[in-house]
This record gives C-alpha cells, sequence and structure tokens, in this order.
C-alpha cells in the first residue's frame, strides 16, 4: 500500500540525495526525515513537481528534555489531486530550535507555524509575523514543553 | 478586493490612497455574530476593510497539554468540547487514531452506528450554522425552523449516548453502549421529516433575493488561494475544490456509501451556502443507508486488554473483571509510533496527529482543526469588502472558537 509514498521518496533522493536522512514506514504512513536545511526546498519539490498541493498540518513535538534531538515539526502534506500523505519530519536540537518558514509556499503555514512557537518555543526563520497566538503576548514560557508543569508556575493574571 | 470596490455607485467617490481618516475598529470578542470569543482588529477605511487581524486564543484551555496527562480513554471526553456542534466527529478522530496505533478491528455493527450517528451530526451542525449564518445577515426567524430541527437530533443522541452536547459516545474499540430500544423507529421518524424541513429552508432563504445580494460575489477565495490556505470540507468546495475525505481517504467503511459530493465554483459566500445545503441532503442519504444496514452484532472489537467487557461478563468471568480493573486503573500500553488521522468532520479536515510512547498516556496530540485553518483565511477574504459584509463571510466559514483555540 506504501509502495506509491515510497516512489515520492525515491524521486527525492534522485533529485538531492541529502534532502532524505531517513525514512520510516509504519501503519500505512510514511515519513521522511529531512534536514533541517533542506526543509523549504524539499516542500517546494514536492509541491510542484509531485503534486502535495496542500499542506494539511504543521505540529510540532517535544520528545523530552533529555532527548537530543528534543524537538521535532511534522509537516503532513496531502495531495488534493491524488490524494495521497506524505509527513516530513525535521527534528531540532534545544540549543537551537530555529527552522526555516514554509509560509512562502503555503499561506496556511502562518498560523500553524505561531501556534509552534507559541506552545513549544520553535522558531520559524522569516516567519513574516512570528508573534503568540493562543497564549497572551506577556505569557512565559512555551507550555506544551515537557518540562513545563501541567498547571503552570504560578496563578496567571490578565494584568 | 475589487469586487467591493467596483460595486459602489459612481456617485461616492473612492480614493485610492490611505486616507487620514481610517479607524480601527475592535470587533468582539463579545460580539454574537463571531461565533463566540473571537476579536476582530479591523482597519476601516469610511466601510471598507483595508486590513483584518484575528485575535484568537480567548477559549484556550491547553486541550493539547491535557491529552498528555491522561490515559487514552479519558482523552475523548475532552475532544467533546473542542468542536462543540460536532463532538461525535471528534471523538471519531481521536478513537480512529488510537484504533489505528493499536491496530484494532472494529465490528460491522459499530462502524455503521458510527456513520449514522455522524452523520446525523453533521446536519445538526449545519443546521447550526444556517441558522446563526441567517441570523448574521438579518433573517431572524430561519433560526427557530433551524434549531427545532437540530434540537430533534440532539434528543436521537441524547438517547443513543445520554448526553446531548458531550456525548463522549465512541470509544477505543467500539462504542460506549448499543443502540437503545426503538432508536431505530425513532431515527426514521425522523429522516421522514427531514427532506421536507429542508425544503421549508430552502423556501426560507434560498429564494430570498435579499439573501441572494448579500451573499453573491461576496467573500470570493479562487481555487489556487484557498489551496494555499489549507482551507478544507465545504469552504474548499466551494471555491470548486472536489474534495472530500470521505471518498478520498474513506475510512468506517465510508466507501462503500452512495453519495455525491457537491461542488460549487462560484467561491463566494453562495457558494460555500449552496455546498452546505446539498450536503445536508447527502447526509441524509448517508443516514437512510446506514439504518438499512444496521444488523445485530457486536459493537465492541475482540480486544480484551484494551476494551471494557460487559457487565454480565464480569460477575461471571473472573479474567472479565481483572481485565476491567487493569483497564480503569492503570489503562492499557499502546505501541510506539506515530499516526496522524484525518477525517471529514462537519467544517473540513479534522486530523490527529498522535504520537505513543508505548505507555499508557500519549506522548503528544495534536489536533488539526478545520475552524482554526480555514479562519486564518479570513484576512484574505474579507480584504476590500465592506464591514456588514465581515459577518457574512465568517458565517460562511461556519468556525467554531472551541475548536480553534482548543
Amino acid at each position: 500500500m506504501t509502495e506509491k509514498l515510497h516512489g515520492y521518496v525515491e524521486k527525492l533522493k534522485q533529485e538531492n540525495a541529502d534532502w532524505v536522512t531517513d525514512i520510516k514506514d509504519e501503519l500505512g504512513e510514511v515519513t521522511v526525515i529531512i534536514p533541517r536545511a533542506g526543509i523549504v526546498d524539499v516542500c517546494r519539490f514536492l509541491r510542484n513537481s509531485e503534486g502535495f498541493d496542500l499542506l494539511s498540518d504543521l505540529c510540532g513535538a517535544d520528545r523530552g528534555p533529555e532527548e537530543e534531538p528534543r524537538f521535532e515539526v511534522n509537516y503532513h502534506l496531502f495531495s488534493t489531486t491524488h490524494h495521497d500523505r506524505l509527513r516530513l519530519k525535521v527534528l531540532l536540537s534545544e540549543d537551537d530550535p530555529t527552522v526555516s518558514t514554509v509560509t512562502s509556499l503555503w499561506r496556511t503555514a502562518d498560523w500553524h507555524e505561531r501556534e509552534t512557537y507559541d506552545l513549544l518555543g520553535v522558531k520559524f526563520e522569516g516567519h513574516p509575523d512570528l508573534r503568540r497566538i493562543l497564549l497572551p503576548s506577556d505569557f512565559d514560557g512555551h507550555a506544551l514543553r515537557k518540562d513545563y508543569p501541567l498547571r503552570g508556575y504560578e496563578p496567571y493574571s490578565m494584568n | 478586493m475589487s469586487t467591493a470596490l467596483k460595486d459602489i455607485p459612481s456617485q461616492f467617490e473612492v480614493m485610492d490612497k490611505p486616507l487620514e481618516s481610517q479607524m480601527t475598529l475592535s470587533m468582539g470578542p463579545q460580539h454574537p455574530s463571531t461565533h463566540g470569543v473571537l476579536r476582530l482588529d479591523l482597519r476601516l477605511d469610511g466601510e471598507l476593510v483595508v486590513k483584518t487581524i484575528p485575535d484568537i486564543g480567548y477559549l484556550h484551555t491547553g486541550m493539547e497539554k491535557l491529552f498528555e496527562y491522561k490515559k487514552y480513554q479519558q482523552g475523548i471526553v475532552i475532544t467533546d468540547r473542542m468542536d462543540y456542534l460536532n463532538p461525535l466527529g471528534n471523538n471519531l478522530a481521536y478513537v480512529m487514531a488510537a484504533e489505528k496505533l493499536l491496530q484494532l478491528e472494529i465490528p460491522q455493527r459499530a462502524q455503521v452506528i458510527r456513520v449514522l450517528t455522524c452523520e446525523l451530526q453533521r446536519i445538526a451542525s449545519h443546521l447550526v450554522w444556517l441558522g446563526t449564518h441567517a441570523l448574521d445577515i438579518g433573517a431572524m426567524s430561519v433560526f427557530f425552523y433551524c434549531f427545532r430541527h437540530r434540537e430533534k437530533i440532539l434528543n436521537l443522541i441524547e438517547a443513543a449516548s445520554g448526553g446531548r452536547m458531550t456525548p463522549s459516545y465512541f470509544r477505543i474499540g467500539g462504542l460506549m453502549m448499543d443502540l437503545p430500544a426503538g432508536f431505530e423507529r425513532r431515527c426514521k421518524q425522523f429522516l421522514d421529516d427531514f427532506p421536507e424541513a429542508l425544503s421549508t429552508f430552502e423556501t426560507l432563504v434560498t429564494g430570498n433575493t435579499i439573501w441572494q445580494s448579500r451573499t453573491q460575489g461576496v467573500g470570493v477565495m479562487e481555487r489556487d488561494e484557498a489551496i494555499s490556505w489549507g482551507l478544507t470540507g465545504p469552504c474548499l468546495r466551494g471555491s470548486g475544490v472536489d474534495l472530500d475525505l470521505r471518498r478520498d481517504n474513506p475510512y468506517t467503511g465510508y466507501e462503500t456509501y452512495d453519495f455525491e459530493i457537491p461542488v460549487e465554483t462560484d467561491c463566494d459566500v453562495w457558494a460555500r451556502f449552496k455546498v452546505r445545503m446539498r450536503e445536508m441532503y447527502e447526509s441524509y442519504k448517508i443516514c437512510r443507508q446506514a439504518l438499512e444496514r444496521l444488523k445485530p452484532g457486536p459493537i465492541k472489537a475482540d480486544a480484551p486488554k484494551v476494551v471494557l467487557p460487559d457487565r454480565d461478563d464480569m460477575r461471571k468471568h473472573m479474567d472479565s473483571l481483572i481485565h476491567h480493573f487493569l483497564i480503569v486503573a492503570e489503562g492499557f500500553n499502546v505501541p510506539p509510533g506515530e499516526v496522524y488521522m484525518p477525517i471529514e468532520a462537519s467544517k473540513g479536515e479534522l486530523g490527529v496527529y498522535m504520537k505513543s510512547n508505548g505507555g499508557p498516556k500519549p506522548e503528544r496530540v495534536h489536533f488539526r482543526g478545520p475552524s482554526f485553518v480555514n479562519l486564518s483565511a479570513l484576512p484574505a477574504m474579507v480584504e476590500g469588502e465592506m464591514i456588514a459584509d465581515v459577518v457574512a463571510i465568517i458565517g460562511s466559514l461556519d468556525i467554531v472558537l472551541g475548536e480553534i483555540d482548543r
């Protein structure tokens, strides 16, 4: 079932072998791990040549403070023509959780990236308006990080 | 942008350069037509909207954080409170993500009931959209007709699950319980009346010339732009993209049902309106087919370590009692892995990204809410429109703030 998805990854490799670090195939979904520097080029190639025209989701995840690399950003690509889905994953270290923005390719990445920045503290380089989106602008810390306590540090007031 | 400008009669002078008289209007968060607690920062030039900045987060409750501290089965009740007009859709996406990680096989009857109740919920969600959308534009009576019929659906859902707005009806591996006696008869009764109700709604709004002139050519978003903004569901189909995950990435056996996918190419508020009106009829068709397919059978998967045993079994079998205790007290372990489970909710693609590290609690749950993404396209839609059309466009996006803020 996933042969077709592997076909896209093969094309990706043919285009530039440096773009693919690792491939995971589990539960009918293919995840391609992309080096941080290549994400915009990979997305542009997949969008323009392979028909993945819709960025259906972009979300970050924290693997835990002791993990290295600590953060991951998942790009869920979807095609409105052939209806296949592909997950791209970028791994980021805690010291420098920065990745290039894909807002130039998909306008929808704007709010997804803001949300990821807000809740996990992943910075998107080149984003036109990287502000907090769900939490107040004076909120301290990033709430979805594993080392952020569930109830926060102190009673939060709007003042 | 040009659509609204060219509609202005020539006796009104329109200046190209920004006026000193530009004003900023803060609309919401308590404004009734923002459908919840949404605040819009509108930069106005007379009555024209120059720029819009949506301000969200008033309803943020940290649900995604909460999932990480709850067992898998405890997360279901949180999903009810996201898109509170389509709670069964949220339940379905969440339990299906967990089922995919566990690789459970769901029995036929449970699948049919899932389809039946989800389609009823979709009709209910669309009825709220129609009522409030019409109310925003100024047609007040539609609201009462819509809510009367929505109440009938909520009664059906209450009969099945015990909850009107927060059913939590689906469980990982099947359903909470089987449909009650007489459900099929009541459901048939509702469905028999529904086409007539639908034609009442059509009579109330569709042919109304005021309605048409308020919606046609307003909030235009062309096909390519809509894809770039990530619109899904009726909003995308209103922009001429033939995409429905029930057909294109089928789940829960939707591929075996016979239904059409309404697509409109006008790309405006009117097109999105027509798509949703026709979708209600398609949902009605699916409900009819699902009712015919309801055959007696198990409603829970054969997975004793995941699915709660029947009460009766617990009295007779020691192992059922042990399993029950373990599931409730410790939860069940889910094999490590990550999935992205998209479904076609009433507002668009509802995707659940779930990551497991092998324990009884998920490591990360992310909800890709269709309202969140559709709202992000609002500034592009309202730019250059009249301020009165802003509420029409918000209504056509069918947003629910519970899902946007999570």
